[in-house]
């Protein structure tokens, strides 16, 4: 008889907890539907509005830069917002991977953050520019330094320069900082400047927030950052005369710059989706989701 | 078949699953860390992994020795113990044998508050009071370091060495200090050679706590280290096992992000062995 009541009271509990499980997930799931209602109506709503009528639907799937990441998952979100039916899904495996990707076909979109090689290109690959990556070289307000040639650069950032009166600042250290390995400012830059794997950092810091503190607290520093991220409390400096804005990155004169490119592949015909999904990145819809997310748009 | 029977055993069955969730946690967090970290070391190999001195895990031809990151963590945690054990018992000595009530009714509020800081804030101040002030005064030109992350540390772990050693001081049976005053001790010797012996166990517990702590801190270290996988050194930057896991895998791929899960089992294992030898100083104190 006790085992008899010990088996029912475990039965009993085994089915409160089951109930309760299964309370939890109805409510979720209740909750995640008024979403879905709300997403819907929303949607109808911009549909409504905007004068295509014919909704899309379909999966976009892109794949590469991980230096991109911010920029697309901006323009992914709102792109679905306003085309609900559309799921755009993003691998963050680098500009090789992804070139590789949209070669072999596996992917609608390669993103790369460098151009594509002639050889890439030549194996029926179009590039298409939607954005423009402006990388800035920061030093401390207090450092006399306004002007720095790429060599230069390179040799503060490697080490062989440890000291600014070599470059004509006042006699003091140079302390290097930087963003941590796999960072795609980090790739960016020491790929630009030629200086891969070869960086004598003294930081390496896990945001471009991070950094632009460091350098403001440090009068000793030079470190780098998106362009969009620069602000009052760090100089950016020339780099080989010319200033970094968006002027310069835009026409090209301002050296360390790199592009944000969508690849396709002309021998696969892109589905309506995909088609456009390219056409808005690269309309002017996109320039201030774009430069909040840290790029310089190119359609002005 | 009372009323108060069924409430009993319903109980005893709802204690019963309570204490396997927490067992399933801990066999299911075992599992994972070991099933994700073994394939990495397995690929790099053992002892390249554990005694390798270059840590390059984006280079062109990636290396991936994590001999630089336990060192640091080794001299990190030692130095805070170093700084912060004796300061804690004493502190614990101060606050049991020798404040009186009012004293120790602002002190002891105020260490309780110093372990409820997030670990962010303290590195948040390290980063912008204390790191600068070790560059100044030491005419360096970085200030991130072990040094910093030291400081940092033995501040975080003050708070659990001084509140257990407090707790085991104050059980200590004032039979015994009564006994030795009244042998002609002063109360100095009373607390060193009598009150610290007598509560050793629970200082102990008190230790171990703050060296797990220490060396499971990620936060805050980020923030003052510099997070360069050097060798460990009191004034360059330095990588410890729980910042190099925490700066490199918001983009790790590959074998980077396999080697990554690696240096988390090799922390575990860390903490499995200082939570056996906190059950062994337990025990020990048990027995007697």
């Amino acid at each position: 008889m006790k085992m008899n009541l010990r088996k029912v009271l475990a039965l009993v509990l085994c089915a409160a907890l089951i109930f309760a499980l299964g309370v939890g997930c109805s409510s979720s799931g209740s909750s995640s539907d008024t979403a879905a209602d709300t997403m819907a109506s929303e949607a109808a709503e911009t549909a409504a509005e905007t004068t295509e009528t014919a909704a899309l639907s379909g999966t976009i799937s892109t794949n590469g830069s991980t230096s991109m990441e911010k920029v697309i998952a901006a323009l992914i979100e709102s792109f679905t917002a306003e085309n609900p039916g559309v799921t755009i899904t993003y691998d963050a495996t680098g500009s090789g991977t992804g070139i590789t990707a949209v070669t072999e076909g596996s992917t609608d979109i390669g993103l790369s953050s460098r151009n594509l090689k002639d050889a890439e290109a030549e194996a029926g690959l179009t590039a298409t520019v939607i954005a423009l990556d402006g990388i800035a070289i920061i030093v401390n307000t207090a450092n006399t330094v306004t002007d720095l040639t790429i060599e230069q650069i390179a040799g503060l950032f490697t080490g062989e320069i440890t000291n600014w009166s070599e470059v004509g600042g006042e006699d003091m250290p140079v302390a290097v900082i930087g963003r941590e390995a796999g960072s795609g400012t980090r790739d960016g830059f020491e790929s630009i400047v030629g200086v891969e794997d070869t960086c004598a950092y003294d930081q390496e810091l896990t945001s471009t927030g991070a950094v632009v503190a460091a350098v403001a607290s440090n009068e000793y520093a030079i470190g780098y950052a998106s362009l969009s991220s620069v602000d009052d409390s760090v100089v950016a400096v020339d780099v080989e005369g010319v200033s970094c804005t968006e002027a310069t990155v835009l026409d090209g004169t301002y050296a360390i710059q790199r592009p944000f490119i969508m690849v396709t592949n002309d021998n696969a015909e892109l589905s309506e989706a995909a088609q456009a999904f390219l056409a808005y990145c690269t309309s002017s819809e996109v320039v201030d989701i774009i430069a909040n997310a840290g790029a310089v748009s190119i359609a002005q | 078949m009372n009323k108060k029977y069924l409430t009993e055993h319903a109980m005893h069955v709802i204690f019963l699953v309570c204490g396997f969730v927490t067992i399933a946690c801990v066999l299911a967090i075992s599992l994972y860390m070991i099933i994700s970290g073994i394939p990495a070391i397995k690929e790099i190999g053992l002892i390249k992994f554990l005694f390798g001195t270059k840590w390059a895990s984006t280079a062109a031809e990636p290396s991936y020795g994590i001999l630089a990151f336990i060192l640091s963590s080794i001299c990190g945690t030692l130095g805070a113990c170093v700084l912060g054990i004796p300061l804690g018992i004493l502190m614990a000595v101060f606050l049991s044998k020798m404040a009186n009530n009012k004293v120790a009714g602002i002190v002891r509020p105020a260490v309780e508050l110093l372990a409820g800081i997030p670990s962010v804030v303290y590195g948040l101040i390290g980063m912008t009071v204390l790191v600068p002030f070790i560059r100044k005064t030491f005419g360096l030109t970085n200030g991130t370091g072990l040094l910093a992350v030291i400081i940092v540390l033995t501040v975080m772990i003050l708070p659990s060495i001084i509140s257990l050693a407090e707790t085991a001081l104050s059980s200590v049976p004032p039979e015994y200090e009564e006994a030795s005053l009244a042998l002609g001790a002063t109360k100095m010797e009373t607390a060193f050679k009598v009150s610290i012996p007598a509560a050793k166990s629970g200082i102990a517990a008190g230790v171990v706590l703050g060296v797990g702590r220490a060396i499971g801190e990620a936060m805050a270290v980020m923030m003052v280290a510099g997070n360069v996988p050097n060798m460990p050194s009191l004034f360059n930057s330095v990588t410890l096992l729980t910042t190099a896991i925490a700066k490199e895998m918001s983009y790790a791929s590959g074998l980077q992000r396999q080697a990554l899960y690696s240096i988390g089992l090799v922390l575990y294992v860390f903490i499995i062995i200082i939570n056996l030898v906190l059950n062994v100083a337990l025990k020990r104190g048990n027995k007697k």
